[in-house]
């Protein structure tokens, strides 16, 4: 065996606490070790080629680094062996700078530890094993949860490359929260004239398929071989038959209030969210629906001229495999209900963000008209109150939620056009219009659009002489502010949608204290998860505006694509295994795998002469935490890279 | 007004004194204003609560406890169950007159509820309940408000609801054990009423502004 | 039901009629209330606002009294001293620095066992509306009420844990079971002032009169308190409001107790309806809601 040492001078990095020459000679008298050097930056070219040179030239087969963490470089060495004609797993990397020089200030101190911790990476790597890396297919089709705009924009994205994508979204029709916008901020262009095109070409797309009113069930498997089970909810209407024709909600008699319209309108019992619904197909609220709850009725079955009513149709589980999952849920609009001093929200005339969005819709439920709900009057004063529920650990959110600023102005904005007597107040506490052409929007909304900004939180809403008395503070002027309110609309913060929890666990996927899903890495992996093949989209990350959705639809259908384009999948070797004749069948590291991927095997035990359960790891599955040889009570499982004789040869040269 | 800050002023005793001893994170206060949104005296007072948290944050201690406000606040509590970074305003404001109290720092606009306080507690020091009597007695003439309430007093006897005598408890020696300890281990200055030279000026500020009244009426 | 009856400085002077009422009440409902002997003042706003360490002494020494007599449970009807007691509770179950001061000040040990309740409480929650219903012999029909809660009694909710913070509705509970009309009204919790009664009039008599004015604007006829600070403000300062802002109001200031008294039957008198400032006889004889005699 002939190990080569290389310590890195990261620049000053570890240089300027650690004596590099110091370690590289003591490394040299270190056993099996047949050559050392040092550079100033080993994982430049130069660097490398110092190692290649060496390895050559000193016929060596095993090398340590001495450098930086194993997360950054590596990769980078292993490429570089391998070029050198090594095994690429007969490295290891001692981490002297995050470990040592940049923790310390004592230089003797840190070389001496320097020295150690290149001691500890020789002796490891002198029981390293070659190891070589597995392969597996990948199914080359695309799952998107969600049909917002963001997963609409990934199924575009997918479908423009010719790989096959499944939309599967929980309402009736695709189009998410955007479909209900009136305007978008800051070009005012409308919503629907920028959307309904996009989800006509999904729906047109050879490449696409929807599934809408279906849930995800079940997601089983791993990157490139995800298995999932889809639920298709009973419709009630034949999808295949229907021609979207609007008979049957012509002439439903039941009437109740619109979800899409945020209750501001009515919907029929048969109804399509909106007339641009994709697809443009009806759906029974069978909880509403006279012939369901009375067995009465049945108008809508007897007028369809295309037989496409079906009261009997049940439920459907599907089936499907897919190679990628891009998560594009969306967000939820926080619950302003518990906050007390707003009147627990039963003001009839205190809306949220959205309502306004429905109401000063053309189309909307008051043919764009901005009334006050209780009594359907004009309205005069207006208050816009930002940061509710967002920015208040008390009763709400500690963060931001990015674009409540952006559209309270665009409210602001609008109210003015709608109604040229109209006067905007809006409570804020801090204005966050980054991103371009933001700030100009909301200069354009206080100078020409004559919006009133006040800066403070209010205190207190409630109701006299059919005004709202809304009592604030504008903290500039120092003053309290009492304004007679028409309307009062609230910039209701985004939240996770409700279930995000259970979908994250039945993804594998992290997400964080506000149930928010975690990205890989915040700066450097945003769209991805830690779970391979598994990739981030819009507001179900963290609150985005539209511009910020779109992007990162993008960019997870770049991720996913890439995925698409493999002929095979390499995979890691450095996974678990099982000795199975020492393995007790305990399974404590069935429990402890977070990943699934250890299950129950049989053998035949040949002393015993009987059958007896043992613990057998997926390898496909497998990610290589550790978990399980850290349960293992017999040390019946090893993880590659990190056998439990690597590990020992480590502890016993300290 | 012109605040020059450095270090010293921002990491002052002050603050750091005022988190520790009540508790509560100065620092936490982004601003917002809803404290002061909602206080019902806010519109006597000299600075906001919201003005008096900033000014604490940025270590100005002189002007904080000679402010006007931290006497006003009426302790109604409103800003402490609203502050959205759940910080007891009304528990700092507490702290405040405290300090002012030990220091000595008592804006002479604002004698009358340090006054009164003083009073009251002295009053419970030596009858062990409310002698209502004796505290409006001694609130008037200290404060120079000789004649105040002086019509309601009759029907209040009438309808039996004050009382000439003060009320009588048995162990009144143990309820002045517990003003004196509470006294020596919360390290608070109880001898004096107020400082005789604030007393004075208001009581002359009060008699100026009654004959200027009278003159110019 | 037994209870150590903590009445404070204001129930034996300027609200007696609470403290009359209140046991009338209490006694016609078979509820004992056994006034916890020499008890002393809670230390009320002055004591927090001077000596913090004070204003935890005072209402424990109380509490160790009442432990004393073998009770554990000390009803109080001011808004102020429940305040302060259960404070001082909060602090001797949860804090240790301030619970061993304390200690050391009052002579004893004490974790805060005493429980604390507000007579409205023990009324509504413990005696129970359903058998308040069947009790009441004299309905107060077509009495329109505000109930008024002021700071104390909700503030803050989790030392108190009394009722609902922003939207208390206790008191508008207990007014329907007397066939009173509670009119919803924003000033529930509103500042009267409190007790700046004598050293600060003038912004008692702006938030009070606010408080009157919303009151007789959403049609109420009598304010319902259970607070002896809100009524002293609300009652005595009605002639100074007059004076001030040209506003007659004219609306009784009626604790809770003694509309409870009178829809059990009990005489006027008993409940100490006369010693009010604004006279409520002419409404309540109005009303037809006084007991014939």
């Amino acid at each position: 065996m002939k190990i080569g040492v290389f310590v890195c001078h990261c620049g000053t990095n570890i240089a300027g606490t650690v004596d590099v020459e110091r370690v590289s000679q003591a490394a040299s008298k270190f056993p099996k070790v047949k050559h050392s050097a040092s550079y100033k930056y080993m994982c430049s070219n130069p660097g490398q080629n110092l190692v290649k040179d060496a390895i050559k030239k000193h016929k060596l087969d095993r090398i340590v680094i001495a450098s930086c963490s194993p997360s950054l470089h590596e990769k980078t060495f292993r490429k570089c062996v391998e070029a050198a004609g090594i095994n690429p797993y007969l490295i290891e990397m001692a981490n002297i700078r995050e470990h040592c020089s940049w923790v310390h200030k004592d230089r003797e101190k840190a070389t001496q530890k320097a020295i150690e911790l290149t001691r500890l990476a020789v002796s490891k790597v002198s029981r390293n094993k070659p190891l070589e890396k597995t392969y597996t297919t990948i199914e080359k089709k695309v799952l998107i949860i969600g049909g917002g705009i963001s997963g609409i924009q990934a199924a575009i994205d997918i479908a423009f490359a010719n790989y096959p994508a499944v939309i599967v979204e929980r309402e009736p029709s695709i189009g998410g929260r955007m479909a209900r916008f009136d305007k978008t901020f800051p070009t005012l262009d409308c919503a629907a004239c920028i959307l309904t095109p996009k989800m006509v070409t999904v729906s047109q797309s050879e490449h696409v398929t929807m599934h809408t009113y279906s849930e995800i069930e079940e997601v089983s498997g791993f990157v490139g071989n995800f298995t999932v089970k889809i639920r298709k909810k009973a419709r009630s209407v034949d999808i295949n038959k229907c021609t979207g024709c609007g008979a049957c909600y012509n002439k439903c008699p039941v009437k109740v209030p619109s979800e899409f319209d945020m209750g501001l309108g009515k919907r029929k019992a048969i109804y399509t969210p909106f007339p641009q619904a994709v697809p443009n197909v009806p759906v029974i609220d069978r909880e509403n629906c006279l012939y369901f709850k009375t067995k009465k009725c049945g108008i809508c079955k007897k007028i369809c001229t295309v037989g496409a009513i079906d009261y009997d149709m049940k439920d459907e589980v599907i089936e499907e495999k897919f190679g990628a999952i891009i998560v594009a849920t969306g967000f939820n609009q926080f619950d302003h209900s518990v906050y007390g001093e707003y009147g627990y929200g039963k003001h009839k005339d205190m809306i949220t963000g959205l309502h306004f969005e429905r109401m000063v819709n053309s189309s909307g439920p008051t043919g764009g008209k901005i009334i006050r709900p209780s009594d359907g009057k004009e309205v005069r004063d207006v208050v816009f109150i930002q940061c509710v529920g967002s920015r208040d650990e008390q009763k709400g959110l500690p963060y931001c939620s990015r674009l409540c600023c952006m559209y309270t102005a665009k409210h602001a904005l609008l109210l003015r056009e709608h109604n040229k007597d109209s006067q905007a107040y809006v409570f804020y506490i801090d204005i966050r219009a980054a991103g371009k052409n933001y700030e100009e929007f909301v200069k354009k909304v206080q100078d020409e659009y004559g919006a009133i900004y006040l800066r403070g939180r209010v205190s207190r809403i409630f109701e006299k002489g059919g005004k709202l008395i809304v009592r604030g503070a504008d903290t500039l002027s120092g003053a309290q502010i009492e304004i007679k309110a028409d309307l009062v609309v609230l910039a209701t913060g985004l939240v996770a949608q409700k279930d995000a929890p259970s979908l994250a666990q039945m993804l594998h996927i992290p997400y964080d204290k506000n149930n928010l899903f975690t990205e890989a890495h915040p700066k450097l992996a945003p769209v991805e998860t830690i779970t391979s093949g598994i990739f981030l989209t819009g507001a179900c990350q963290s609150p985005k505006d539209i511009p910020d959705t779109v992007a990162t639809a993008s960019a997870a259908s770049v991720k996913a694509l890439g995925l698409m384009v493999q002929d095979k999948l390499a995979r890691e070797p450095l996974i678990a295994s099982v000795n199975q004749d020492l393995c007790s069948g305990c399974l404590a590291c069935l429990k402890a795998c977070p990943f699934s991927a250890i299950e129950e095997d049989e053998i035949e035990d040949r002393k015993l002469r009987r059958k007896r359960t043992v613990a057998k790891v997926r390898e496909a599955v497998c990610t290589g935490c550790g978990n399980c040889t850290a349960v293992c009570r017999m040390a019946a499982i090893d993880l590659e890279g990190f056998t439990n004789t690597q590990i020992m040869e480590e502890v016993e040269t300290l | 007004m012109k605040w020059f800050i450095s270090h010293n002023t921002i990491r002052s005793s002050f603050q750091l004194t005022l988190e520790k001893e009540c508790g509560e994170k100065v620092s936490h206060c982004y601003q917002c204003g809803k404290c002061s949104a909602g206080c019902p005296i806010a519109f006597q007072m000299d600075y906001l609560p919201n003005q008096i948290i900033r000014m604490t944050q940025l270590g100005m201690e002189q002007q904080v406890l000679s402010s006007r406000t931290i006497w006003l606040c009426a302790s109604c509590l409103t800003c402490t169950v609203r502050c959205p970074r759940e910080i007891d305003i009304a528990e700092i404001m507490d702290y405040l007159r405290r300090q002012a109290y030990k220091k000595g720092i008592i804006p002479v606009e604002e004698t009358e509820i340090p006054l009164f306080n003083k009073i009251f507690l002295r009053n419970i020091e030596l009858f062990g309940r409310l002698y209502e009597m004796g505290l409006i007695g001694m609130f008037n003439m200290l404060s120079g408000e000789f004649f105040k309430d002086v019509f309601l007093a009759p029907k209040m006897f009438l309808k039996q609801k004050i009382s000439i005598f003060p009320p009588r408890v048995k162990n009144i020696k143990e309820t002045r054990a517990i003003f004196k300890r509470s006294g020596k281990l919360g390290k608070a200055h109880r001898d004096k009423l107020l400082n005789p030279r604030l007393l004075f000026l208001n009581l002359s500020r009060k008699i100026i502004g009654k004959i200027a009244k009278r003159d110019n009426s | 039901m037994k209870y150590a009856y903590f009445p404070g400085c204001s129930l034996h002077s300027t609200a007696k009629e609470y403290d009359l009422s209140t046991k009338e009440v209490a006694r016609a409902l078979g509820i004992e209330l056994i006034e916890i002997p020499d008890w002393i003042c809670c230390g009320a706003t002055p004591a927090h606002i001077t000596m913090h360490l004070l204003s935890l002494a005072l209402p424990v020494k109380n509490l160790l009294k009442a432990k004393e007599m073998d009770s554990f449970e000390v009803v109080t009807c001011c808004a102020a001293c429940f305040s302060r007691l259960k404070i001082a509770n909060h602090f001797m179950q949860n804090d240790n620095k301030h619970r061993k001061n304390v200690e050391e000040i009052v002579g004893e040990p004490y974790k805060g066992e005493v429980k604390v309740r507000h007579f409205l409480d023990v009324l509504i929650n413990v005696f129970g509306l359903k058998n308040l219903t069947e009790r009441v012999t004299n309905k107060l029909s077509g009495l329109k009420v505000a109930c008024y809660y002021g700071c104390l009694l909700t503030r803050p909710p989790e030392i108190t844990q009394l009722d609902d913070l922003e939207e208390p509705h206790l008191m508008d509970d207990l007014m329907k079971v007397l066939d009173a009309e509670p009119v919803k009204w924003p000033y529930k919790t509103e500042c009267c002032g409190a007790s700046f009664s004598l050293t600060k009039t003038d912004i008692v008599l702006k938030l009070s009169g606010d408080i009157l004015q919303m009151a007789h604007d959403e049609g109420a006829q009598a304010i319902v308190v259970a607070c002896p600070l809100c009524q002293s403000n609300l009652d005595l300062r009605q002639a100074a409001i007059k004076k001030k802002y040209k506003k007659d109001f004219n609306i009784p200031i009626l604790y809770f107790t003694q509309l409870v008294g009178l829809s059990l039957g009990i005489e006027p008198k008993k409940l100490g309806l006369d010693k009010h400032i604004v006279n409520p006889l002419p409404l309540l004889k109005e009303r037809k809601v006084l007991v014939d005699k």
